[in-house]
């Protein structure tokens, strides 16, 4: 095979896909956080998985960062198989880390080290970057994501919004095509929540692979190509496109993304299906 | 309504263990122990803590101890600041420890001080005490001993912490062969003290916001026990997800810093004057 066919194959191949897939935490095999899961993630798309706290959208993002295993079924990235064995693999995992990258939801787990410049460093420096290119990424990332003054401060001195953007940015640097993003818009002001938004519709312009785990229905709204909605008994309840899935209150309500809100109108307490999202 | 005794010990704990750790940063200040290469201050600090260790003598560990506060001067290290930083855990840990050595009865000598006689010497099972308790100057000599050690070895900990950068610190452990698992966790654990430090400060207010009378000792002593445990169970599960969050970011297992470590002549004359310092005193304590 040449390498421009081999090329073609590649950009066919599904970025991710799981094969009745699931996945219980150790010692709690008879509550297993996923079950039964059929989910394929393409090249470029922007993928939503939608579902209520505790539903296994976060334990679905670290399955698909290789973070964890499957407990049956199968797991392929970039058309391979992932197993404990490839994982443990130098190249493999160094390959595909570089590939893909995790912004996890609470950012004081994923920033770890004593300043702004050392966590933006972090990434590049373990992909073994020569410092001089590595400190040209963190002086361009922290302009492009006007993160310049808190290069030298503690990440647990910032706020909120800005650890989020620090936790970003410690992806941004090696500039991975396929971003997995947990709860990206959770316990922030509204106007950070619109800078992430801003971000993720940023990176699907540029041909960026994403999979997002979320429960703000804005999120699908502006971004998301299709949809996954995990149930509240951790299997996959509808997919579909963001329209056929947001417009589908029924869905929606089963899987405790809306709900019904009561309030008094014209003298009666009156309840209805609600969102927020609009 | 006022935090009850054991709410406010704690909290006050918390404040103050937030203050020293992480109030100051010293490192990147222009004084002496900044300027030298991280690993030759390592060796140095590992050759002055070993002098201690070994050091037999009052006046040598009295020495060592005015070294280190003029390591501190030269280095730019606000001297109340230092000095109040080691001698504000000392009394509390190892006074208590050492307070005992003091008395006849733990080691015996010649009594300077005598506190209590009482009518015949004192048994206590297989014990035999002496009929007084009296302050000892050999039991005085083993406490102000331990007292400097303990001092001494916390300045220049404190010392090596306030000057150098702290990945700087881990890489060059690191390269000094120190086990990656134990840069690991002193890594952790540096990082996520503040973190820890706030969960337990929101557990006591939460805690204070629910209360409307104060609490018997007996269940403050229960509280504390349970909020004990839950603060393991949550750093078991942050460490799991710090380490996750590690592996995704393509965390090796060796820490790695951007600026490159420089051994200059001044990091060689450092670590000579440290060993011959070290070497003179175990030749001394052999001659004498």
């Amino acid at each position: 095979m040449s390498l421009s066919e081999s090329a073609i194959m590649d950009v066919q191949i599904p970025v991710f896909e799981f094969e009745k897939l699931s996945f219980a935490y150790p010692g709690q095999e008879s509550e297993p956080a996923l079950v039964g899961l059929d989910l394929e993630v393409g090249r470029g798309q922007c993928v939503c998985i939608l579902g209520a706290n505790g539903s296994g959208k976060s334990t679905l993002l670290k399955l698909l960062d290789g973070l964890y295993l499957p407990s049956s079924g199968t797991f392929k990235a970039f058309g391979q198989e992932i197993t404990a064995r490839l994982m443990e693999d130098k190249q493999f995992n160094s390959h595909f880390r570089k590939r893909v990258g995790f912004v996890f939801q609470d950012p004081d787990v994923q920033l770890f080290l004593p300043t702004v410049r050392d966590e933006i460093a972090f990434a590049p420096l373990q992909a073994g970057f020569l410092d001089k290119d590595v400190i040209e990424m963190v002086e361009s990332t922290a302009s492009d994501l006007g993160l310049e003054r808190l290069l030298d401060r503690p990440p647990y001195r910032l706020s909120t919004g800005e650890k989020k953007k620090v936790a970003i940015a410690s992806v941004v640097t090696l500039d991975p095509e396929v971003w997995l993003m947990d709860e990206p818009t959770a316990s922030l002001d509204p106007q950070t929540q619109s800078w992430i938004i801003d971000f993720i519709i940023g990176l699907k312009e540029k041909g960026r692979t994403l999979v997002i785990a979320t429960h703000d229905l804005e999120i699908p709204y502006v971004a998301a190509d299709l949809c996954y909605v995990i149930g509240q008994d951790h299997r996959l309840l509808a997919s579909g496109s963001a329209r056929q899935v947001l417009e589908d209150q029924g869905l929606l309500l089963e899987a405790n993304l809306i709900h019904k809100h009561r309030h008094l109108h014209n003298g009666l307490i009156h309840s209805h299906r609600h969102d927020h999202w609009r | 309504m006022a935090m009850d005794f054991v709410g406010k010990t704690l909290l006050d704990t918390t404040r103050a263990i937030e203050q020293s750790v992480f109030q100051l940063d010293l490192s990147s200040e222009d004084g002496f122990l900044q300027g030298l290469d991280p690993r030759a201050k390592v060796i140095c600090f590992l050759l002055l803590l070993l002098l201690t260790a070994f050091s037999k003598g009052l006046w040598m560990m009295f020495s060592t101890y005015l070294l280190t506060v003029a390591l501190a001067m030269a280095s730019r290290i606000p001297l109340g600041f230092f000095i109040k930083r080691v001698w504000l855990f000392i009394p509390l840990f190892t006074g208590l420890i050492a307070l005992p050595a003091l008395f006849n009865i733990v080691t015996p000598g010649d009594s300077i001080w005598t506190l209590v006689v009482f009518n015949s010497p004192i048994s206590f099972g297989p014990f035999e005490f002496p009929a007084y308790l009296a302050i000892t100057q050999q039991g005085l000599t083993t406490a102000a001993m331990l007292i400097l050690r303990v001092a001494v070895s916390v300045s220049l900990a404190i010392l090596l912490v306030l000057t150098t950068r702290w990945m700087d610190l881990l890489r060059a452990l690191s390269i000094l062969k120190v086990p990656q698992v134990v840069i690991l966790v002193t890594a952790m654990t540096y990082r996520y003290i503040h973190l820890f430090l706030r969960n337990l400060e929101n557990m006591l207010l939460a805690r204070k916001s629910r209360q409307f009378a104060p609490s018997a000792m007996k269940d403050q002593h229960g509280w504390i026990s349970s909020r004990l445990g839950a603060l393991v169970a949550k750093s078991y599960h942050l460490s799991t997800e710090v380490h996750l969050a590690m592996v995704s970011r393509g965390w090796s297992g060796t820490p790695k810093g951007l600026e490159q470590f420089h051994f200059k002549a001044k990091d060689a004359v450092s670590v000579a004057v440290a060993f011959i310092l070290f070497s003179s005193e175990i030749l001394f304590d052999k001659i004498y």
